[in-house]
């Protein structure tokens, strides 16, 4: 233990809620009971109800939660295949002598890049790319999934570039001294040993794609309009309560969701 | 086809420096080799050559008759056994033993019979349902060993098996290997190891490395009794090597004439090697004069440390009844057909 006196052990806690309430309890607390109520206008909220929530998983906001799990699922699965692919590149050239340590460089910083780039140049950069033919993607909803796949690609590559490093080169060479070809190697023995990975960083993607606001705003067609963006527009029309309780929707969503990741026990995490 | 192991003047070096320097020796089929030597003198390098984790900068690495140089690890057809056993920790001991087997593609109503015979024959049939975690070092290290035999290698390449084992298992699991080669005896081993024991006790030729280099290849007996080198004659067993000169009348020591045979040696500096248990107390053929300096009580024996002419003499004689005093004058000898001559380079702190 660090703080060992009784006095000191207080102390500690004091702190801590000075600093939590204020910026993490609090923030939260305000919307969940803005959620419920009609009016606002002295300390407290007043006229509860449960009729924004009635309006919340209904029409246009059911619609708005929907695109938004089926972006955060798909973008979750692209990056994820995209990170492991490129983390196990990596990992390849980086054995390779002094050129691969080089190219596995280039390719660690370039995979890097969109968390480096603010979110809305992201969101700009895909806008002017896809806005003209060859690939003309403005107006659907692979723009907004497209995005959002670029922006937690680099979150899924790095969470599984690490546990790539830490995986120990032995077992690898133990199958393929037992015959088992490069490809049975990955599919019975490195993607098993990666697997607790591999669900953080499903779950770490999925969280980051449901909350994505900047880029989408620059992207989103009428018909593909996610939650964070209905929150953003509702509010900003002056319908703070309705917006609560999107809100608290779109979090309980997303806490379910890495809930439920969060529980796919895999036999490798019980080494 | 035959099997055993070649290696033709294989050559392994990592970024400008040699690590393997043209080994050239042979495994028959169904012999062991034992490969020793102190850490950093090729031996694992070598295993790792044939199992196909490192590529030669030259030479050629032979199983059977095929040459595997180019061929990557999968197409080699080998069984091997690392130090940290390797475990997979995701599956099961059964699953473990037949991933070799799955992985070959072995028809599926082979598979289990071969994972039950493997398994009988390392005696962890009753474990076959567990994971890795759930069994000791000794139990993990029967399951690596079953999961090299499940695929009937021809070559099975044993990269120290035993050095992560406590003592009494090690001993248990040596005793254990020799029986397993008794069964398969058309299984050629390479066994890689530092432990002088494991390699006297297993091997049928022991490959003595040191420096990138082999310095010495022969059977056991041979390489105890009649080494050709200091090192492996410090390496293999334990030895006294004393600085003798050689010249037309015969062999003398610190003075002192030997009755030892001269052999082919050449005139001038040599190295004696006597083994401490060759070495008797008292009076005797070559009997040498010292004053003891340390005395250790092994047991079963004495090591004696005697300083004969400002080198010191080991000699380990049967448990005396009363521990010799330090300081006191006492006489050792050896008989003449116990002492080699050596090519020199003074050397007497082994």
């Amino acid at each position: 233990m660090l703080v060992h006196s009784r006095t000191g052990r207080w102390t500690a806690w004091a702190g801590f809620a000075v600093l939590f309430v204020p910026l993490f309890a609090l923030p939260f607390l305000v919307i969940v009971a803005a959620s419920f109520s009609t009016n606002w206008s002295g300390a407290f909220p007043s006229g509860p109800t449960t009729a924004h929530y009635a309006a919340a998983v209904r029409g246009e906001s059911l619609q708005a939660l929907t695109t938004s799990l089926v972006t955060a699922v798909t973008a979750s699965l692209i990056a994820l295949t995209a990170g492991t692919w490129a983390a196990l590149a990596g990992a390849a050239l980086g054995g390779g002598g002094p050129w691969g340590r080089r190219a596995k460089r280039v390719l660690d910083a370039l995979f890097m890049l969109p968390v480096a780039v603010p979110s809305v140049v992201v969101g700009l950069a895909v806008l002017v790319a896809y806005s003209q033919p060859p690939v003309l993607l403005n107006g659907t909803r692979w723009i907004v999934i497209l995005a959002h796949t670029v922006l937690v690609t680099a979150f899924a590559h790095q969470s599984v570039s690490a546990a790539v490093v830490r995986l120990d080169p032995m077992y690898e060479q133990a199958a393929a001294g037992l015959g088992a070809r490069p490809s049975y190697v990955l599919l019975r023995v490195k993607l098993p040993l990666l697997l607790p990975s591999l669900n953080a960083a499903a779950g770490l993607c999925f969280a980051l794609s449901m909350g994505e606001l900047s880029a989408t705003m620059m992207l989103y067609p009428p018909d593909w309009t996610p939650l964070p963006v209905l929150i953003f527009t509702r509010t900003d029309r002056g319908a703070l309560f309705t917006g609560s309780a999107l809100a608290v929707v779109l979090m309980a969503a997303t806490l379910l969701a890495l809930l439920a990741v969060s529980r796919i026990r895999t036999k490798a995490s019980y080494r | 086809m035959t099997s055993g192991i070649r290696f033709d003047a294989v050559s392994v070096a990592y970024g400008g420096t040699t690590v393997l320097d043209r080994l050239d020796l042979t495994v028959e089929p169904g012999e062991v080799i034992a490969l020793l030597g102190p850490s950093g003198s090729g031996k694992t390098t070598a295993l790792r050559a044939v199992a196909g984790f490192v590529r030669p900068v030259s030479g050629r690495v032979l199983i059977g008759d095929r040459d595997v140089t180019a061929l990557p690890p999968y197409r080699r057809g080998i069984g091997m056994v690392v130090q940290q056993y390797a475990l997979f920790p995701h599956l099961r001991v059964e699953a473990n033993v037949a991933f070799g087997l799955k992985a070959r593609k072995t028809p599926k109503d082979e598979i289990p019979g071969r994972v039950a015979e493997a398994l009988e024959m390392t005696g962890m049939a009753a474990y076959a349902h567990r994971y890795p975690r759930e069994l000791s070092g000794g139990q993990q290290q029967r399951v690596a060993i079953a999961r090299a035999l499940a695929i009937r290698p021809k070559v099975l390449l044993l990269d120290e098996p035993l050095s992560a084992l406590d003592a009494q298992l090690r001993s248990g699991m040596l005793a254990e290997l020799a029986r397993l080669h008794r069964e398969l005896p058309d299984v050629s081993i390479l066994y890689v190891t530092h432990d002088q024991v494991e390699a006297l006790t297993l091997a049928d030729r022991i490959a003595v490395m040191d420096k990138a280099r082999l310095q010495d290849c022969g059977t056991p007996q041979d390489l105890y009794r009649r080494p050709r080198t200091e090192f492996t004659a410090s390496f293999v067993g334990n030895a006294n090597l004393l600085p003798v000169t050689v010249t037309a009348d015969g062999v003398a020591f610190d003075g002192t004439e030997l009755n030892v045979a001269p052999g082919d040696a050449t005139p001038g500096a040599a190295t004696l090697c006597v083994r401490p248990h060759l070495v008797g107390l008292g009076e005797g053929p070559n009997a040498l004069r010292g004053r003891i300096v340390e005395v250790q009580w092994r047991g079963s024996t004495h090591r004696l440390y005697v300083e004969v002419g400002g080198h010191r003499v080991k000699a380990d004689v049967r448990e005396l009844r009363e521990t010799p005093l330090l300081g006191s004058e006492v006489t050792l000898h050896f008989a003449p057909e116990d002492a080699v001559l050596l090519a020199a380079g003074v050397n007497d702190d082994h």
